[in-house]
């Protein structure tokens, strides 16, 4: 057993903190769209994933059905699977191992992996692990904090907590905005919503802009 | 808001769960050649994008199928300007709440 480099265990548990912030978030954003403290819990503990988590609060909040709610979660946690494909040849893991490894197969947890590159490959599978555990600890723990916050708040609009949820998306959007090209999928994708809102059931407005990712997306 | 049945909302956390587990099993256990297309990779790294940018405009402005402009927005747009000014993300959620709470209580 070599031991995780000093530098890898400060990346993977500065991440982890931070992605505490976000689950304060997530756990006041559940229970102002209606879900009970245990399910908004359950979310954080089982789909472990904090865009698709948003998503399906979010769409249930904007008034959507099961369908459209669980549909906007899926469509996000497609690329879970894509970094499954990159980290199954760096963990080397099999058996129950890989079901555990493909829990913490999340955005932080795969960006630490790979940026230990150069540390080698010791140094990528302790990444993974160390900040996909503490993620997962920090985001539970902060997602119970958030629900039960809001939920002795009571009226979501009183505290302007009905806000905290599209400004916690516009704060999940932000960092990923790092090109010209991608502020322009973004206003369109926005107008987009905008412009279907009135025609499409509530809720399917914000599934139906995945067909902006397909429009420009298709062509390299 | 409006109230969500009890159902709809177990279908949700239990589906979502369920899915977004298989997803990320489904990485680690399928052969690379059925996910790696050129095609997929693309739209798929727009997904978060336009995903989450529809979602900020649901929640902000949207109450079921209309367009409404209300307390959110000072919310939304005091967020705006918290990213702008580089503040962190839990400065820029409480200042958006601070902001839509104070229109909600002036109106």
């Amino acid at each position: 057993m070599v031991r995780p480099h000093p530098a890898t265990l400060r990346e993977a548990l500065s991440v982890a903190l931070t992605v505490g912030a976000y689950g304060l978030a997530f756990g006041a954003a559940g229970v102002s769209a209606g879900f009970s403290v245990l399910q908004t819990c359950l979310f954080s503990l089982v789909a472990f994933t904090g865009a698709s988590q948003f998503a399906a609060v979010g769409v249930v909040a904007a008034g959507g059905g099961p369908v459209a709610a669980v549909l906007a979660a899926g469509a996000l946690g497609t690329r879970n699977a894509l970094y499954g494909l990159q980290l199954k040849p760096r963990l080397g893991t099999r058996g129950a191992t890989t079901l555990l490894a493909a829990h913490l197969t999340i955005d932080e947890s795969t960006a630490v992996a790979l940026a230990q590159g150069a540390r080698g490959e010791a140094a990528e599978r302790h990444g993974f692990w160390v900040t996909g555990a503490g993620v997962y600890v920090f985001w539970n723990l902060f997602t119970l904090a958030g629900a039960l916050g809001a939920h002795a708040l009571g009226d979501p609009a009183a505290f302007g907590l009905d806000a905290a949820v599209p400004a916690a998306f516009l704060g999940l959007l932000w960092p990923r905005l790092v090109s010209a090209r991608l502020v322009v999928v973004a206003v369109a994708a926005m107008a987009f919503a905008l412009a279907v809102t009135p025609v499409l059931p509530a809720g399917l407005e914000i599934v139906a802009t995945v067909l902006v990712a397909v429009a420009f997306g298709w062509a390299p | 808001m409006g109230a969500v049945s009890a159902t709809t909302l177990w279908v949700v956390t239990i589906a979502t769960g369920v899915l977004s587990l298989a997803l990320k099993v489904a990485g680690h256990v399928v052969p690379a050649r059925w996910l790696e297309h050129p095609r997929l990779t693309r739209i798929n790294a727009l997904v978060p994008i336009v995903l989450l940018s529809a979602l900020v405009v649901a929640e902000a402005l949207v109450e079921r199928t209309r367009l409404v402009l209300d307390h959110r927005l000072a919310g939304v747009a005091v967020a705006l300007g918290l990213l702008l000014a580089r503040a962190p993300f839990p400065v820029v959620v409480v200042g958006a709440a601070l902001a839509s709470a104070l229109v909600y209580h002036l109106h």
